[in-house]
């Protein structure tokens, strides 16, 4: 339900950045269904690629020959992302919270973590210079906390005006999709509250996988379940070498 | 006829042993693709130790590197087996300091690409739009701010990365020692540009390099040694050769989790030569 729904956020002729994992699959999916011209772009350089089989990484051979062109990785960063040409950047995290900050660094001190985590990598730029941000995580407790461990990507900061305050370009974290269903910010306070459930899910299961006191919206949706052809496309996504 | 004098080819334990010191700033690059795995286990072989090891996506071949204890410092932006979970070899040095301590100095891509970038360029920094509000700056010394003076906005500085010795791998070089690569380039052209001395495996030597849509070319005297490692990139790939052996990557995961079946690899791989 995540990658369906992920993949439905996607507008056909946007440019997004995307990541490994699930976004990689998200914005496959879309591609196959109802965004063909979605112009999917990987930090290893690859712009425009359109890979017949998923990725395992980033920088698999798949994405450079499928690729409308191939540039070098200061080129992706500093002539492609950072001025603002990529209008959608898919994110995950270990951790996330209220304001959408989101933590790949560390689960507990920088010194002495009780878990070390993959690291940064291209999130706090696509963070920053994305037109807009979705984001896509499983939805449990101890990832949706009231502040994360550590700021590795900014979302909205401390609340309303502080992304501006940071020079940040983009609108930040415009929709975290879960698996039990969809948060968005408030536009006055700046926090994430529960705009969707996805079929089947109820506001308790949600609360019980959130850390803190979630508000939900006052015209909350259900998502609707998924199509037959979006399972029967999705199921048929191949991964690399699997 | 060719000056053989001049040529920069020799093999791979002889660069490496006259190139790379212990107590080196190293770097290994290559973004998925085209990874020096050769010329790392020969850095293990030859038993570096203290080095300070730079990569922008640390990935087996630094945690076999780690693992063996070649390391003393990590610098980084993205620590994982892609697509597969965590560096075991990584995190166990650096919880547990097996089997040496691990320092690390961690930025993100865009920082350590435009580190290189600036070190290429021979410029103290670079200055980029990024780390604003992120807690990375807060331990990591190489991230600064610099304001424009032009506009008055602050922005974030990084310190250029000039290491001693940057190895990449390539598909192919000439006799003379030029060095022809493409496909995906990451910061292999940077990081040779930027380092005080620099080592290329390549899959083969070739008379002539024929042109190819969008290759680099490093000249022979930007480098100081060039040595042919056929397969030197894999498990990773390199683009017309040969493709990235994904369930390598997978395997490595339960390989490195156990310190003595990572022992057992390590000792397979010393008792093979390069």
């Amino acid at each position: 339900m995540m990658s369906v729904a992920a993949s439905r956020a996607l507008r056909d002729g946007q440019a997004c950045f995307v990541g490994i994992g699930l976004p990689s699959t998200a914005a496959n999916l879309a591609r196959r269904l109802h965004a063909p011209d979605l112009v999917l772009i990987y930090e290893s350089g690859t712009i425009g690629t359109e890979p017949d089989e998923l990725p395992l990484s980033i920088g698999d051979g798949i994405l450079a020959e499928s690729a409308l062109s191939v540039v070098s990785v200061p080129e992706i960063f500093n002539y492609w992302l950072q001025p603002g040409r990529i209008d959608v950047g898919f994110l995950s995290g270990a951790q996330i919270d209220r304001f959408g900050n989101i933590n790949t660094t560390v689960i507990g001190e920088y010194a002495e973590p009780s878990v070390r985590l993959p690291g940064s990598g291209g999130a706090p730029e696509i963070a920053a210079s994305c037109r807009e941000v979705i984001v896509v995580m499983r939805q449990r407790l101890r990832a949706f906390v009231s502040q994360v461990d550590f700021v590795t990507s900014v979302g909205h900061g401390s609340g309303p005006g502080d992304r501006a305050r940071l020079g940040l370009r983009g609108a930040g974290p415009v929709r975290v999709i879960t698996d039990l269903g969809v948060l968005e910010p408030d536009p006055e306070s700046a926090e994430l509250v529960l705009s969707a459930l996805h079929t089947g899910i109820t506001i308790e299961q949600v609360h019980a996988e959130t850390g803190w006191e979630l508000e939900v919206s006052p015209d909350l949706k259900i998502t609707a379940p998924p199509t037959e052809r979006e399972l029967t496309t999705l199921r048929g996504l191949r991964t690399v070498g699997s | 006829m060719a000056k053989i004098a001049s040529s920069k080819i020799q093999s791979l334990p002889q660069a490496v042993s006259e190139l790379v010191h212990d107590g080196d700033v190293v770097a290994l690059e290559g973004f998925t693709h085209l990874i020096p795995f050769a010329a790392g286990h020969e850095i293990i072989r030859q038993g570096r130790r203290d080095l300070t090891l730079v990569r922008m996506t640390p990935d087996l071949v630094y945690d076999q590197m780690i693992g063996a204890g070649c390391a003393s410092k990590l610098v980084f932006s993205w620590g994982g087996n892609p697509g597969v979970g965590s560096l075991h070899r990584m995190r166990d040095a650096l919880g547990a300091g097996w089997p040496v301590p691990l320092q690390i100095e961690e930025h993100s891509h865009a920082g350590m690409a435009n580190r290189y970038v600036a070190g290429a360029s021979g410029l103290p920094f670079a200055v980029l739009r990024g780390y604003a509000g992120t807690e990375l700056p807060e331990h990591t010394d190489t991230i600064s701010t610099v304001t424009c003076p032009f506009t008055g906005e602050e922005l974030a500085a990084v310190k250029a990365l000039n290491p001693d010795v940057s190895i990449v791998h390539a598909q192919r070089a000439d006799r003379a020692g030029n060095v022809q690569f493409w496909g995906i380039l990451g910061v292999q052209k940077e990081a040779v540009l930027a380092a005080e001395r620099a080592i290329v495996t390549v899959e083969e030597i070739v008379d002539e390099l024929t042109p190819v849509p969008g290759a680099v070319v490093l000249p022979h005297w930007v480098l100081d040694a060039v040595a042919v490692a056929p397969g030197g990139a894999a498990p990773s790939y390199a683009h017309g050769y040969y493709d990235r052996d994904n369930a390598a990557y997978r395997a490595w995961d339960k390989v490195s989790r156990d310190r003595e079946a990572f022992s057992v690899w390590l000792k397979d791989l010393k008792e093979k030569s390069s």
